[in-house]
């Protein structure tokens, strides 16, 4: 009943389940790494690169940040959606909000090619 | 002494809302919280609150009582105010009209949204459509909410969108109709439901639950609505 583009699927149900989704990843995702670092009997660079070698390891670390990304938009965007409204600042809130969301973008797609660029650039 | 700090407004006269101290003498009675208004109204007849049925049945006295919101007529002062100190606000969130009187249009635009009547596309049976016994008790805990605001104006889902987000009231209501086996709307009603703000601004912090006065849980009723849509979805 109510439009809204700049969501991250334009769906409330599938927003909801991307949320669940991306959280279930970053929590195996962190298990992943910080059971490694603990876990592993000489953990150093050589460790470290040798697990990042593997293409799976590679994999799973950008889907992890993908999960980041639509997590923290989803996230995010309901934060700006409930502080930035014209309900409560009037016209000017599109303004800001519409900003806030580009800033949002630009950072999501700087950190995906970073990502990328160090997950394969090593 | 019952010590009464009470929320006064009048915006012909006031500038600005402002708290107003009462004293009143209970003669140890454990008044409900609605009959120390009465008794304060006779003292001061500016102070302006809504009242019917003084029974918990018509939802016309919701109000924040202590930091709480409740309904006056059924909450005590031995609960409201077991330091001797009765605060009573209007519901938050709402525009106040005056003192303790709310602007409830926002709430019941939410309700209408949700079309709160049965919707049957199949030809009416000559006496009656009928349910078994198990079809009625899905409506438990859903048909007897009496629209108080107590609910939705205790959700800052609501507080900051009462425009789109439909609210507690009005989801525990819109699952009473996608719950009973007379109604046929049911995939309609999902999807008038599935964007980001009508169902999906709730965040499960369940304020609604602490506050209703009726006992009723609006998170398990939106819940529902949730698992419905995933079902419908996936």
């Amino acid at each position: 009943m109510v439009k809204a583009v700049t969501g991250f699927g334009r769906s409330g149900l599938y927003d909801w389940f991307i949320q669940r989704v991306s959280a279930v990843v970053l929590v195996a995702y962190t298990l992943f790494i910080v059971g490694f670092i603990f876990l592993s009997k000489d953990f150093g660079y050589a460790s470290w690169s040798a697990l990042f070698e593997q293409r799976w390891v590679r994999v799973f670390s950008l889907i992890a940040l993908i999960s980041t990304i639509a997590h923290a938009w989803i996230g995010l965007w309901s934060v700006v959606t409930d502080y930035l409204t014209n309900r409560m600042m009037g016209g000017k809130a599109t303004v800001l909000r519409i900003l806030v969301e580009v800033l949002l973008g630009a950072v999501a797609v700087f950190y995906a090619v970073w990502g990328i660029e160090i997950l394969w650039g090593v | 002494m019952l010590k009464v700090s009470i929320y006064r407004y009048n915006p012909e006269t006031d500038s600005a809302p402002y708290m107003q101290d009462y004293e009143l003498d209970t003669q140890g009675k454990d008044l409900m919280v609605l009959d120390v208004l009465e008794l304060l109204k006779a003292q001061d007849p500016s102070l302006a609150f809504r009242r019917s049925c003084r029974e918990g049945v018509c939802g016309s006295d919701g109000m924040n009582i202590s930091g709480k919101n409740g309904l006056a007529c059924i909450m005590p002062i031995s609960q409201a105010a077991p330091k001797g100190k009765l605060v009573l606000r209007p519901l938050p969130g709402l525009p106040v009209i005056r003192d303790l009187v709310v602007d409830m249009e926002q709430f019941y635009t939410q309700y209408k949204k949700i079309e709160p009547y049965l919707q049957n596309s199949t030809p009416a049976p000559a006496i009656e459509r009928l349910q078994s016994p198990e079809e009625r008790e899905k409506l438990d805990g859903l048909y007897e909410c009496i629209l108080c605001a107590c609910c939705s104006t205790a959700c800052p889902s609501f507080w900051w969108n009462p425009d789109k987000f439909i609210g507690p009231a009005g989801l525990l209501q819109a699952y009473r109709f996608l719950a009973d086996s007379r109604d046929t709307a049911t995939d309609e009603r999902l999807g008038k439901l599935d964007d980001p703000f009508s169902v999906f601004r709730c965040h499960g912090i369940q304020n609604c639950v602490n506050v209703c006065p009726k006992g009723l849980n609006p998170t398990r009723a939106i819940g529902h609505i949730r698992n419905m849509l995933i079902t419908r979805a996936v």
